[in-house]
């Protein structure tokens, strides 16, 4: 397997995807954990922590996604035409809902606070964003689009109908809650909150298992859906088990209290193997059965200009996110709310 | 569904997204230079007055900046999901521009998020100071790139076409096309006019409320100042306009000037109406479009009758042309007159009449702005890419764009209803001379401390 044009801008992009499932993932976890302390009374015990974390990166986080997709078009072209077609309707609700999650949430914390409702409908819309997302996972599995008069349809009644579609549906909640739990409980750790920590980490465990569960399920449901990818999945299964026992790294630290931090990082391990590896074995389908990175691939002189912005690009984004990190993630005053509040 | 319908509801839900988002984008491209200047003249007069101006204008930014980032991502995704077989052909050619973009916002991103939660953190303000600039900078990008692909639209270059395959690609020529310099310059200027003009709207909002407060006449004053600098120098490029359309765009020129006939010596046409065909109760100025086209009051001006029938675009156009040239102008006159009556002191710069023309002035200015897209993006009709693929073979054909044009329109409302109720509450609850009480207060605690 060479290192070609086409491989090097999947391979960008696959980044962009993965760093937007953890940063998104953590953002849209930490709404619902707010929402639900505050049904559970025990809002006193996470708001701070959560909105602490939250505030100065909100808008940094949707950028991941709208990297993402401006770079599948940049890249390959020829998603706009199967993609585009069909995914207006499940598309145009992750929009709406980003759109008003995104912005109530800068009217809430720079503005005024709302009422109670909001809360509410902020955390679950923060599930329901990767819910509809992750749905063009499963489209691109295959089975759901036909081709009429040469313009690709989506079938929806055999999308909702489908087993796959909700087990990649759970598996995007799960995720989103585990990924989020794990982190803010190593969060709340630096912040010297034992409270916030112990509530957290009890999140943690509990997510644990169900998106391992799903994980596995999709796995297997693959193998009637789409053979082919699931013989390529079988083919790296050593990646699957590294990422298994990653998991089990994280859950160990969790339950004996230790190291949470470390805990994060196996996290991150495991979902990045496991992407990777799940990325590679879809390879080289975009869109099962009808476009490969191959056949959709830009022109040679788009994709290295591309390529050469890409990393322009990249040497001035590191630095400027390595100070917002230290500024505030790592910040141990700030972390921990010494800090005086020096919002504008 | 059917094809035409398909289009129609594309091309509706398009303006709607692009007509809301302008509001916004004008704003995040404008205001954090104006945040920018008054901080900077805060510090080196040191005057809290000016830091405090900063301070409230990146508080309200946000808000705008919010709404801005959420309707630019739907704009985003909406050209591919709604224009899909246009992403298809142009994507091979100006992505570049947009993938720099995400870039540039990016950048903006990271550093707004500092800026505004590093108040007070730093001994030297200064310091603070510099973090505005990659946020100024970032969204001036921002603009410039995503202009850049509007101009591709309206002059496509840098590819070769063979038997409808796009060859010999070249991404840096499609950026610099004949269109850019004009257009990424008028889009620029015209945001930072309209963002000082709005910020001078409010500060002399406040005044003719009663609150007399020097605060606001510093802003008033400052912001006018500003806003005459950019309209004057939307004017100047504003003439250059006309010249780059005379030459790559003469159908759109036409349009907008109502010049059906070509030729020389050709005067230019100010309002009026059109009747069957006939300009009505227009106001004539003899020479002008051969000056505004070629620099030569004698020059031929190609007219419409150049063009075949279906390539014309829709002639209303004409009428957006007049409200931008028109606000441009008034706005211009308006300034300038403000800014010679306070240097001379004149009372009349003072006067309530005045300050409620500079009251208008703000959404006036965003009236211009819409105006001056609307005239643009109908004026390319009917095409998507010029001379190469028409706006009705470039749209979905997916059936259910009519309820995402009824989806879209609740959540714009939503959005603009929300962000104005936000952006009242938070300053009426905070006004100014509340938040110059507390600094005083926390500045002599921190001299007997």
């Amino acid at each position: 397997m060479t290192l070609t044009l086409e491989i090097i801008g999947i391979t960008v992009l696959w980044f962009f995807l993965f760093g937007y499932v953890i940063v998104g993932s953590i953002d849209f976890g930490a709404g619902f954990f707010n929402a639900y302390s505050l049904l559970t009374n025990r809002q006193h015990i996470l708001t701070k922590i959560i909105q602490r974390y939250l505030s100065p990166v909100w808008e940094v986080t949707n950028v991941f996604l709208v990297f993402f997709f401006v770079g599948i078009i940049g890249f390959f072209p020829k998603t706009a035409f199967y993609y585009g077609t069909t995914l207006l309707v499940p598309a145009s609700i992750a929009i709406i809902l980003l759109a008003i999650r995104g912005s109530y949430y800068a009217f809430e914390t720079y503005g005024s606070r709302g009422h109670k409702g909001y809360s509410f409908m902020y955390g679950a819309a923060g599930l329901l964003i990767p819910a509809s997302l992750s749905v063009v996972l499963t489209i691109s599995e295959g089975g759901f689009i036909d081709m009429i008069d040469g313009q690709p349809v989506l079938d929806y009644s055999r999308l909702f109908l489908s087993p796959l579609t909700w087990s990649i549906v759970v598996l995007a909640i799960a995720a989103t809650l585990y990924i989020s739990a794990v982190f803010l409980t190593w969060y709340a750790d630096k912040a010297k909150d034992p409270e916030a920590t112990k509530l957290l980490r009890k999140y943690a465990l509990i997510w644990a298992l169900p998106t391992m569960i799903t994980a596995t399920g999709i796995i297997v449901e693959l193998r009637a859906h789409n053979p082919e990818h699931y013989a390529n999945i079988l083919d790296v299964w050593w990646a699957f088990l590294i990422s298994g026992l990653m998991f089990a790294g994280t859950v160990y630290l969790l339950w004996t209290k230790r190291y949470y931090g470390w805990a994060f990082l196996l996290l991150v391990g495991q979902f990045f193997v496991a992407f990777f590896a799940y990325g590679w074995s879809h390879r080289p389908y975009l869109l099962y059965p009808y476009l490969t990175i191959y056949d959709s691939f830009t022109n040679e002189a788009m994709a290295i200009a591309l390529i050469i912005a890409f990393i322009a690009g990249l040497g001035l984004l590191l630095p400027s996110l390595y100070l917002l990190l230290r500024l505030f993630l790592f910040n141990k005053d700030y972390v921990a709310g010494k800090k005086e509040d020096n919002h504008a | 569904m059917g094809n035409e319908e398909a289009v129609f509801f594309s091309r509706l839900l398009t303006e709607m997204t692009l007509s809301f988002h302008i509001i916004y984008a004008t704003i995040g491209v404008g205001v954090p230079l104006m945040i920018m200047l008054a901080q900077w003249v805060g510090i080196r007069k040191n005057d809290e007055h000016y830091i405090l101006l900063a301070r409230r204008w990146a508080r309200g930014f946000v808000i705008t900046v919010a709404v801005g980032v959420v309707t630019g991502t739907a704009i985003g995704l909406q050209l591919s999901l709604l224009w899909p077989n246009f992403m298809e052909l142009a994507g091979q050619v100006i992505a570049l521009p947009l993938f720099l973009e995400t870039f540039a916002f990016f950048f903006e991103a990271i550093f707004l998020g500092i800026y505004l939660y590093t108040w007070d953190r730093f001994e030297n303000q200064k310091k603070h100071l510099l973090l505005l600039v990659p946020v100024a900078v970032g969204a001036g990008m921002s603009a410039v790139f995503i202009t850049i692909v509007n101009a591709f639209m309206n002059t496509p270059q840098g590819f070769d076409l063979v038997d409808g395959e796009l060859v010999n690609i070249s991404p840096l020529i499609a950026m610099l096309n004949p269109a850019m310099p004009t257009k990424v310059a008028h889009v620029v200027s015209t945001a930072l006019m309209t963002s000082a003009f709005i910020l001078a709207a409010i500060g002399a909002f406040r005044l003719l409320q009663g609150s007399n407060h020097i605060y606001h006449k510093k802003a008033v004053y400052l912001m006018v100042k500003v806003g005459l600098v950019f309209s004057i120098a939307t004017a100047l490029i504003g003439d250059f306009s006309g010249k780059y359309l005379a030459e790559y765009q003469p159908e759109k020129l036409a349009a907008a000037e109502w010049h059906f006939e070509t030729a020389g010596n050709a005067p230019l046409i100010l309002y009026g109406i059109l009747d069957d065909g006939e300009v009505k109760y227009a106001l004539e100025i003899p020479y002008a479009l051969s000056i505004l086209a070629h620099n030569d009051p004698t020059a031929e001006v190609i007219g419409l009758d150049q063009f075949p029938e279906d390539e014309i675009p829709p002639l209303y156009i004409h009428y957006f042309f007049d409200v931008m040239v028109t606000i441009g102008m008034f706005m211009v006159v308006l300034s300038a007159f403000y800014v010679v009556a306070k240097w001379r002191k004149w009372k009349l710069g003072n006067s309530r009449f005045i300050l409620r023309l500079i009251v208008a002035g703000g959404p006036l200015s965003m009236i211009a702005i819409q105006a001056g897209w609307w005239m643009t993006e109908v004026g390319r009709q009917p095409w998507i890419l010029r001379g190469i693929m028409r706006v009705d073979e470039a749209a979905t054909s997916s059936g259910s764009v009519d309820i995402m044009v009824v989806a879209f329109a609740l959540l714009y409302l939503i959005l603009g209803v929300g962000s104005v109720v936000v952006l009242r509450r938070m300053f009426r609850n905070n006004p100014v001379e509340k938040e110059l009480d507390k600094m005083e207060a926390d500045r002599l605690a921190g001299e007997t401390k």
